[in-house]
């Protein structure tokens, strides 16, 4: 099977399905998205709580009913196919895509464009390194809300929670309803990697202490874990002696973070940022090869899941256009840095066309290196200030988008840059 | 007159907006930090009497997953939570299932019916 594309879409979760669906709407005829799972929603279908689609759809969502509105906007579409248990295994540059089904076999795929929205994985144990003992009932938080959610078992009863991140809350939660005890939550930064709604709906609901500055120092067990013996830690994040004491538990749960799923990006050979560790895009979600686009959690690890979907919008659209032949092709790049207390920002630079389009937008999506209140966050290009936004709060955990107005686009200079003024 | 403000944040969504709600003798006469509508309808319920939604799963018969994601159609006591989520753990429904599909009414006579968070269509062995 050898067919021209439009648009090749590799991953079939809501920034893949909003890509598709946006590719469409700007008027690619051949669109297809192949996904390696059995059936379509990524990562969201196990995410059964709600809070999600507020802001893109404008009404509350469970993770499964965000996935099933993204689902239902591609199907039925003459223009968009979609392949479920199909395995992308190579991506070219020439945009032949190389992917494995049980049933059809190898597949080689050529598109004008393609888009990589593969999503991201979890940090394990082992890219942390947890000293002691290797016993059963150590899990990452996803691969337990996976069995929890949609498997229909418990990893155990007694539950400790490393680190803060929003699986790990989610999960604290989770595991309270199914009747298990959770322990406690351990995060070594000084501050929580959650957004601020899970510490209160899921740990202070439930009366879940979390230790802020502590770390696992041991696990304990043979076969199983029996218990953890934890430390707290300095300023440089090191146990300090003779604060160590015992929690018992059966069960370590992992919420040590997410890396974006880039190994087919590498294989491109794309320029990738290693702060974010997804490649390097421009305003329209284009990387550094000529007609590959990128977006969602590949691109950098989101919290909100309505931010994915207008980014993969915007991959969509700007991929159809250029499967159309509609982009400009004389353009200049600004490079758009992360200075001040903001640690990166997405787009990592900016395509500047001659003749700036009508309904040009650049919308810049930040996470700042540590918590602060009531600062200031500056977007500037040489001298010239292109927006200054007062944040009452700024933190890690919270991805900060703002808007440059077109009015101060002919500002625009060689660079941008983005900063924190206190 | 007791005025009191209190610092919280609104959970109704991601955002989690920091509110600064004012309190004069138990009741709530202004709110500020919101972003949306429901930030003030948030305080004021979490100062008198907080509520949450309950997401959590019922055993499935039929389906492709042992399992089918449900929620509350609206928010429950809060107090009453745990004792709604060990009730489901006793449900066990049959595929197919659509979305929005009412899966226990009238929940523990709290008002508030659970309903399926997804399709689980009929899976053929
Ligand atoms: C365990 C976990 C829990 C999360 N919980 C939340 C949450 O509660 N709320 C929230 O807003 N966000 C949550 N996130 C972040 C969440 O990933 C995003 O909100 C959103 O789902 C990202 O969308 P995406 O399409 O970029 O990635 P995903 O949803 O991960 O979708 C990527 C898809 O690509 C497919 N894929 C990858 N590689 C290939 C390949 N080679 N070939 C074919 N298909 C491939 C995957 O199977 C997957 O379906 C969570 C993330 C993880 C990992
Ligand atoms: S006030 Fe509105 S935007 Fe802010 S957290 Fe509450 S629901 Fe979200």
């Amino acid at each position: 099977m050898s067919q021209l594309y439009d648009v090749i879409i590799v991953g079939g979760g809501p920034a893949g399905l909003s890509a598709a669906y946006s590719a469409w709407e700007n008027g690619a005829k051949k669109i297809i998205v192949i996904e390696r799972d059995r059936e379509l929603g990524g990562i969201l279908q196990q995410c059964i709580h709600n809070g999600f689609g507020l802001h893109h759809f404008k009404e509350e969502l469970t993770g499964p009913g965000y996935a099933h509105k993204c689902i239902e906007l591609v199907k039925d579409k003459l223009e968009i196919e979609t392949l479920v248990d199909t395995m992308v295994l190579d991506v070219q540059s020439n945009k032949t895509v190389i992917a494995v089904n049980p049933e059809k076999g190898l597949l080689k795929l050529e598109g004008k464009t393609v888009i990589l929205t593969m999503g991201c994985r979890e940090r394990t144990r082992g890219a942390i390194r947890i000293p002691g003992e290797r016993p059963a009932g150590v899990f990452t938080a996803g691969a337990a809300q996976r069995m929890v959610n949609m498997e229909g078992y418990l990893p155990g009863h007694k539950i400790v929670i490393l680190g803060s991140g929003d699986i790990g809350l989610i999960m604290a939660r989770r595991m309270s309803l199914e009747g298990c005890k959770v322990q406690a939550c351990l995060e070594i930064c000084p501050f929580s990697n959650g957004l601020t709604r899970n510490i209160v709906q899921c740990l202070n609901d439930y009366d879940i202490p979390l230790y802020l500055s502590h770390t696992i120092v041991a696990i304990h067990g043979e076969k199983r874990v029996t218990g953890i013996t934890v430390a707290k830690v300095d300023e440089r994040m090191t146990p300090i002696p003779g604060t160590e004491f015992d929690i018992e538990c059966d069960t370590v749960l992992l919420s040590v973070g997410l890396i974006p799923e880039n190994e087919l990006s590498r294989g491109l050979d794309l320029d990738m940022n290693p702060l974010t560790n997804g490649p390097v895009v421009d305003q329209h979600r284009e990387t550094s090869l000529d007609g590959f686009f990128a977006a969602g959690n590949v691109v950098h690890v989101h919290d909100l899941v309505d931010f994915v979907s207008e980014e993969a919008e915007i991959a969509g659209k700007y991929a159809a256009l250029k499967a159309q032949g509609k982009l400009s092709s004389d353009n200049r790049t600004v490079k758009v840095s992360a200075i001040d207390g903001v640690r990166t920002c997405v787009p990592q630079k900016i395509t500047m066309p001659a003749q700036i389009p009508a309904d040009e937008k650049i919308k810049l999506f930040m996470r700042v290196a540590a918590p602060h209140r009531k600062v200031k966050l500056v977007v500037k290009s040489g001298d010239n200030v292109l927006l200054n936004r007062p944040l009452p709060v700024a933190k890690p955990s919270e991805m900060i988008a703002v808007e440059i107005p077109a009015a101060k686009f002919n500002l625009i200079g060689e660079e941008i840059s983005v900063g924190l003024v206190l | 007159m007791a005025v009191e403000t209190r610092v919280m944040n609104c959970i109704m969504c991601p955002m989690g907006c920091e509110l600064t709600v004012t309190i004069e003798d138990g009741n709530v006469t202004n709110v500020t930090g919101n972003t949306c509508p429901r930030g003030p309808i948030y305080a004021k319920n979490e100062v008198t009497a907080p509520k949450r939604m309950l997401t959590t799963t019922v055993a499935i018969e039929g389906g492709a997953l042992p399992l089918l994601p449900v929620v509350s159609a609206d928010v429950l006591p809060k107090e009453r939570i745990l004792d709604c989520a060990c009730y489901l753990r006793g449900v066990k429904v049959q595929a197919p299932v659509k979305t929005g599909d009412v899966i226990v009414e009238n929940i523990l006579d709290l008002g508030v019916n659970i309903i399926a968070s997804r399709d689980m269509e009929l899976h053929e062995q």
